[in-house]
């Protein structure tokens, strides 16, 4: 027998003062989410050891996206603050991990707890960089916080350059990593090392996003974004919310930069540009936005797409030239139309439209 | 001394041009109440048309008013064929379809001519002009102000004597009233996007020999810079976007003569969050209610 | 004696809700209907869908004959059909006279044009004295004065009215009542007014049509309704 979950119609004001339910309650929802991360982490380890060392480098390199458009879309599609920005945030994260391993080597120190420290710095570092953009347009709305996180964006190339001396300009750093420990076996291929630390890095992102979207702190984030006069009537401080939701949206880019660090083992201004940030856009919108099910949808999408165009055009004879502009861009024209309309025909995104299905589904039997 | 002379005159130039684009960004917003972010990219894309027709046909001339025409045409059937279609549902709808087109158009300019900087040739000397042992600006520079403040009369001119003008203005600011006195007010928003789209053209015709060159991205930081101007004379005002992009023109040639240039978006930002946090409505706030 | 207007079984509303059920009206050419009502009855609502700014559900709209349902909003005033809205609709941020030229600027004949604008500031003095100041500058009765000037700019032969004497004086509701009068004498135009200012509306108008809820719920001369005790009271509510 199937249960048909009904969510009962509260205002956004109703669930705020509603008393904060302690107990079993609360301790459901953060096991909830414990349970789906053990499950998910189980299946990952078993997928990991199927698929070839490309396969695993391409699920690492989504869960590095993911971790980025889990806090994206919450920051977005439930707070409803766009931000074209987080291209630079997760530079910041990127670059924090890449001067710590490369420092950390420097001096000799070792170990598998490095890694992790690298990691949390990075977080930091750019939790702190979204904290001063946060408090900054906290109050900005719309067009105009667009407005001020593409100007963000673009700031990335003039701190690599203008201190070339640590950043290398726009040659970048190559990032120290260890490889796998020797306890898995000298054949372990690092590829699937390296998919198990971006995956677990995701989830950890997603636990913290499931929770904090499930949380008073989630539901302050809604009202903001519905009505702001109202939130303020019931109570809320709204550029606290603003500032939190995007200093947690930062923390998971910061994490997400750094994972990616790690994989590539590199790091470039140009990686990080303004095309990424709106790369990530497109992620959150196809997705569905404010869903943590999308942000997985538009990370996988963000990998498969460009992956899947070389694979096309490899298959027509190209001139080299005329390949090497395609390879670039192609993916990137089909993300703008892509953007464009789901914009225009489907603005919930996959999450939605499956949604829809189920509720169609649903009435049907 | 004289490096500030020169750092002066230089940013009045390019003053000229974020004053150019900004108007445009202006133009836009009092017609459909939406920033053109995608205003860069498709400025890009027309000049990457002019100079390929310069370079092909042997004549600047013709590529300039080739950008012209070609403005005219994308800014209509970009609001024709897309924008019209947006849903209002989300006030950031507008805002994420143009940044889609961004990396469409962006991506395309890409694919057909390549990533890499191509040179734009000044139609003028880019010697400059001395006055009293000072060398000051350039022949450039002067078909830059020209340029430009035709512009500015030929728009002011435009909205307040010809009757399309006035039909314009009508319809951006009480569209429906507008219809009843006869305004196709969807054919005057398209035409407001169009010429806001050739304005957006010349600017990025005339600043691209100033900078590296032809790039898919050459306009991003322009179109922040000019969005700041926009917002520093306020989004309202056309008067205020002529003043902003000259202030901003001036802050960002300072910044990069005596900061190096790698830290004009730094500028930027600076700017922009200087006035979105200390006067929003930008310096010529007036408080304007919209009463009938 | 021809009809100008004819409504017949009009439907309409907002989305899912009627506000318009069953409306019918006719407008005889050369006079003055008045349409009156609590708030709500639909009266504006009846006006934006003749001139088309809300789309009819059901049922017909002809003017002199043609069908204006296929007519778009845009076209009207080139029809001779004349709206004035609710609240005026009189263009803030522009000039009295740019409000005027606005009014004639569809026209073909600008010769005429000009000639009606010199017309109206004739018949307007206030205006005349005020050509360059702002329309948000204007007292309530000068914008009253400039939406139904800029109206007769087009020479309409049909003047819809949503609730001229809304928020002016006493005095100035006499005078622009008046002065439809005076029109609908000299010049023949048919003037179809929504109202709440009964006594003032039924003064001068030939026929009355009281809406309720979205129906017409009486439609009589305007002298027999003011006349009528039983009538007055019952829908006109003195």
């Amino acid at each position: 027998m199937t249960t048909t979950k009904v969510r009962p119609a509260r205002s956004p004001i109703s669930r705020l003062i509603t008393p904060r339910q302690t107990g079993p309650r609360r301790g459901s929802t953060l096991l909830r989410h414990l349970l789906w991360v053990a499950v998910g982490a189980v299946a990952v380890y078993f997928v990991s050891y199927g698929i070839d060392p490309f396969r695993n480098y391409q699920l690492a390199t989504v869960a590095a996206y993911l971790c980025v458009t889990a806090g994206l879309t919450m920051l977005t599609g439930l707070n409803g603050q766009l931000s074209l920005g987080h291209g630079a945030l997760m530079a910041c994260g990127a670059y924090t991990v890449a001067l710590a391993q490369n420092e950390l080597r420097d001096r000799g120190v070792l170990g598998a707890w490095v890694l992790p420290v690298s990691l949390a710095l990075g977080v930091l570092v750019a939790a702190l960089a979204g904290a001063l953009i946060g408090v900054c347009a906290a109050r900005l709305r719309g067009p105009y916080l667009a407005g001020v996180t593409l100007a963000v964006a673009l700031v990335v190339p003039a701190f690599t350059t203008r201190f070339a001396g640590l950043f290398n300009a726009d040659q970048g750093l190559s990032v120290y990593v260890e490889p796998a420990p020797a306890a898995l076996g000298p054949y372990f291929p690092p590829e699937r090392w390296q998919a198990w630390i971006a995956v677990g890095a995701a989830m950890v992102s997603l636990l913290i996003v499931a929770n904090l979207v499930h949380s008073r702190f989630g539901r302050a984030f809604k009202a903001v974004r519905d009505d702001e006069v109202a939130a303020k009537l019931a109570g809320i401080h709204v550029a606290r919310t603003q500032v939190l939701a995007f200093v947690v949206s930062a923390g998971c880019a910061g994490l997400g930069g750094g994972v990616l660090a790690v994989i590539s083992q590199s790091v470039s201004p140009s990686v990080f540009g303004l095309t990424l940030s709106l790369n990530l856009l497109l992620a959150i919108v196809l997705g569905g936005l404010g869903s943590l099910f999308g942000a997985a949808w538009g990370a996988l999408l963000l990998v498969l797409l460009p992956y899947l165009t070389t694979e096309v055009t490899r298959g027509f004879e190209l001139s080299p030239g005329l390949a090497n502009k395609l390879e670039g861009n192609l993916p990137l024209a089909i993300f703008g139309l892509t953007l464009i309309i789901v914009m225009l025909v489907a603005p919930g995104g996959i999450q939605d439209a499956f949604r829809a299905l189920g509720r169609t589904i649903r009435r049907r039997f | 001394m004289e490096r500030f002379i020169f750092l002066t005159f230089d940013g009045l130039s390019r003053g000229a041009v974020y004053a150019a684009f900004a108007l445009a960004l202006v133009l836009i917003w009092r017609a459909a109440r939406v920033v053109n972010f995608a205003q860069g990219a498709m400025a890009v894309v027309t000049a990457y048309a002019a100079y390929m027709v310069s370079d092909a046909v042997g004549s600047y001339l013709v590529g300039f008013l080739f950008a012209l025409v070609g403005g005219l045409l994308l800014g209509a059937v970009v609001e024709r064929g897309l924008m019209r279609f947006v849903g209002h549902a989300n006030p950031l709808n507008d805002v994420i379809v143009a940044l889609g087109l961004v990396l469409l158009l962006t991506a395309v300019v890409g694919i057909v001519f390549g990533g890499e900087f191509r040179a734009a040739n000044q139609p003028f000397d880019t010697k400059a002009i001395e006055v009293g042992g000072v060398p000051l600006m350039s022949r450039y520079d002067l078909f830059i102000w020209g340029t430009v403040a035709t512009i500015v009369v030929l728009l002011a001119l435009l909205f307040t004597r010809t009757a399309v003008g006035l039909r314009m203005r009508a319809a951006a600011f009480a569209p429906e009233v507008s219809r009843l006195l006869g305004v196709n007010v969807g054919r005057m928003l398209t035409l407001g996007w169009a010429l806001a789209a050739v304005v957006g053209a010349v600017a990025g015709v005339l600043i691209l020999p100033t900078e590296l060159g032809l790039h898919p991205h050459a306009m991003d930081i322009v179109f922040a810079s000019s969005f700041a101007a926009a917002i520093v004379g306020g989004l309202d005002s056309p008067v205020g976007a002529v003043v902003g992009g000259i202030i901003v023109g001036l802050i960002l040639s300072y910044v990069s003569g005596y900061l190096g240039a790698a830290l004009t978006p730094v500028a930027v930002l600076a700017v922009l969050l200087a006035v979105l946090l200390l006067r929003p409505g930008g310096i010529f706030s007036g408080v304007r209610a919209r009463t009938v | 004696m021809t009809d100008v207007l004819v409504v017949d079984k009009l439907n309409a509303g907002y989305g899912a809700v009627p506000v318009l059920r069953d409306v019918d009206l006719t407008v005889p050419a050369g006079t003055i209907t008045a349409v009156l009502g609590a708030n709500g009855a639909g009266k504006t609502t009846l006006l934006r869908t003749i001139t088309g700014l809300v789309r009819p559900t059901g049922g017909r709209i002809l003017f002199s004959g043609a069908d204006l349902r296929a007519v778009k909003v845009e076209q009207l005033v080139r029809r001779g059909i004349a709206h004035v809205p609710e609240g005026r609709g009189v263009v803030a941020e522009l000039t009295v006279d740019e409000n005027l030229r606005l009014g004639g600027l569809w026209r073909q004949d600008k010769a005429d044009a000009k000639k009606a604008t010199a017309e109206v500031y004739e018949l307007f003095e206030p205006l005349a004295r005020r050509r360059a100041h702002l329309g948000h500058q204007l007292s309530g009765g000068e914008r009253q004065m400039l939406a139904l000037g800029r109206a007769l700019v087009a020479r309409p032969t049909l003047l819809l009215l949503d609730e001229p004497s809304l928020g002016l004086a006493p005095k100035v509701t006499a005078q622009i009542m008046a002065l439809l009068k005076q029109l609908r004498d000299t010049t023949g135009l048919t003037v179809l007014l929504v109202e709440q200012n009964v006594r003032g509306a039924l003064s001068i108008a030939d026929r009355g049509v009281v809406m309720s809820l979205g129906r017409v719920v009486m439609s009589a001369d305007a002298d027999h309704l003011l006349a009528d005790d039983g009538l007055r009271h019952a829908y006109l509510g003195f």
